[in-house]
């Protein structure tokens, strides 16, 4: 078997089965034969060293290795790499241009949208397939949008401002203002008392 | 490597694809949106000798409205699809209702409505929609194509009657007669669960009666239930208080729930009672609105 991941796929026997894939990943075209069984994750992280994108719980529901397939977020535990032959893969290597981040990666950075950032890969590339549809989207349309995106540390809050971050800051808006507005939006229809101290 | 070994195919033509099926002699699959059938691979609890990837076969990723108003929906057309189809939005209000809450938005974009009936999961949401609109599955085969209504197809636990020899390549929502409304609710643990347990209601009005009525239910037996009976106390009457009782009582008598870690049975029966009324309120309010 000629495979550029021997480190995975262990010489195969010669009655294995095995395609040749071209996948441009980042920008860059990568060829390699693989075993079809072979998931994406794998494919990017064991076969690309792409170790950014991470595996969560493996059964499709953590939404930790989304990447975009195409321009559209997808599971790649969930996707045979194979199946990735001749289209495109962003993972969050391929987010920031050089030294310049993203947008969505400034805002993450920003506004402390996370903690131990495991989920954060995956929450940003859910993020970035939001904002290439959606340049100007509610908190609610976030939530939406990353349901699919677990996260065990932030509650959340801090994740949907620095999206509310990103989205002003590629329309051209202030994003540090837009993030407050929706503070004190947020601190105006909180119902007085709430606060534990006081109860 | 968590998957069996299998040979993977990516045919360009359905007669490439149903070859290669054909010859698999039933040790083959059929790869669309991958949702359910990679995680079922990765477990092994398929372990096909050959994986028929449909992705790249032309002419299947619509979702098109008829001049008639029936809906035909392609094997290739993701739950993404329909969640933005603005025809699904004004036409198919079960549908409509429905494909917001499958799985997670990241499947979405990448499952398929054909797919999910055909993997016929006990739990999931779209064979009861496709059975309360009264929809049907195409299926192609060495000899031709043959229309299969949904209740007939999904047969038990991840069973459908397709031969090994056939592809689903569509599902048709038939034209309604009436004006269509409907609506679907699904209690779920959090975004992406499988149901505990959800309800399908779609009901064709003419003339300020229920000319056509379709009730089925998810997550709550072994198969999505046709709950026939319950849809029948609605017909010919207009959609009153008494025929909306009637009918949450016979759905939630229809339901076979099992107790689990998502409920007891007695609270999936509550839930199916309650979602039943509840969507048939809901319409009757709105047609009371509308008239």
């Amino acid at each position: 078997m000629t495979s550029l991941f021997e480190e995975i796929a262990e010489s195969a026997p010669d009655d294995v089965p095995v395609n040749r894939v071209s996948v441009t990943v980042n920008g860059r075209r990568r060829t390699a034969d693989i075993e079809p069984r072979l998931l994406l994750a794998h494919f990017l992280r064991q076969g690309l060293k792409l170790t950014g994108t991470h595996t969560g719980c493996d059964t499709t529901n953590c939404g930790a290795c989304t990447v975009l397939l195409d321009g559209k977020a997808v599971k790649s535990c969930t996707v045979l790499a194979v199946q990735a032959d001749g289209r495109e893969v962003t993972t969050v290597e391929g987010m920031a241009g050089g030294s310049e981040l993203d947008p969505v990666q400034e805002g993450f950075k920003d506004e402390h949208a996370l903690q131990c950032g495991f989920c954060t890969p995956g929450m940003m590339l859910s993020a970035r397939a939001l904002l290439n549809e959606n340049p100007d989207p509610t908190e609610d349309e976030i939530r939406f949008a990353l349901s699919g995106n677990l996260c065990r540390c932030t509650g959340y809050q801090n994740i949907v401002k620095a999206v509310l971050w990103a989205a002003a800051k590629e329309r051209g808006e202030d994003p540090t203002g837009a993030v407050a507005s929706y503070g004190a939006r947020q601190d105006g229809v909180r119902p007085p008392g709430q606060n534990g101290a006081q109860q | 490597m968590y998957p069996g070994r299998f040979r993977y195919v990516s045919p360009r033509s359905i007669e490439d694809a149903l070859a290669v099926l054909s010859d698999a002699e039933g040790e083959g699959k059929v790869l669309a949106g991958g949702q359910s059938l990679i995680p079922l691979l990765k477990l092994r609890f398929a372990s096909p000798s050959v994986l028929v990837d449909i992705n790249n076969l032309p002419g299947l990723d619509h979702v098109r409205m008829e001049r008639d108003g029936s809906f035909r929906i392609g094997a290739l057309a993701r739950h993404a699809m329909l969640e933005r189809s603005p025809d699904i939005l004004r036409h198919q209000p079960t549908a409509a209702a429905a494909a917001p809450l499958i799985a997670d938005p990241i499947v979405r974009n990448r499952g398929t409505l054909v797919g999910s009936v055909c993997h016929a999961d006990p739990q999931g949401d779209w064979a009861a929609v496709m059975i309360a609109a009264g929809g049907s599955v195409v299926a192609q085969g060495p000899e031709g194509s043959r229309t299969i209504a949904v209740r007939d197809f999904v047969t038990g636990p991840f069973q459908n009657v397709l031969g090994y020899d056939e592809i689903a390549v569509e599902a048709i929502i038939p034209a309604p007669t009436g004006t269509v409304v409907g609506g679907f609710l699904k209690l779920e643990r959090r975004v992406g669960d499988f149901a505990t347990a959800g309800a399908a209601v779609s009901l064709e009005l003419a003339g300020g009666r229920v000319a056509r009525a379709g009730i089925a239910l998810t997550g709550v037996g072994s198969a999505t239930i046709d709950a026939a009976d319950a849809a029948g106390a609605l017909l010919n009457r207009p959609l009153g208080a008494e025929s909306i009782d009637r009918a949450a009582t016979l759905a939630a008598e229809a339901a076979q729930p099992k107790s689990d870690h998502r409920g007891s049975a007695d609270y999936k029966r509550h839930v199916v009672h309650t979602f039943v009324r509840r969507i048939l309120a809901g319409l009757a309010e709105q047609t009371e609105r509308a008239a």
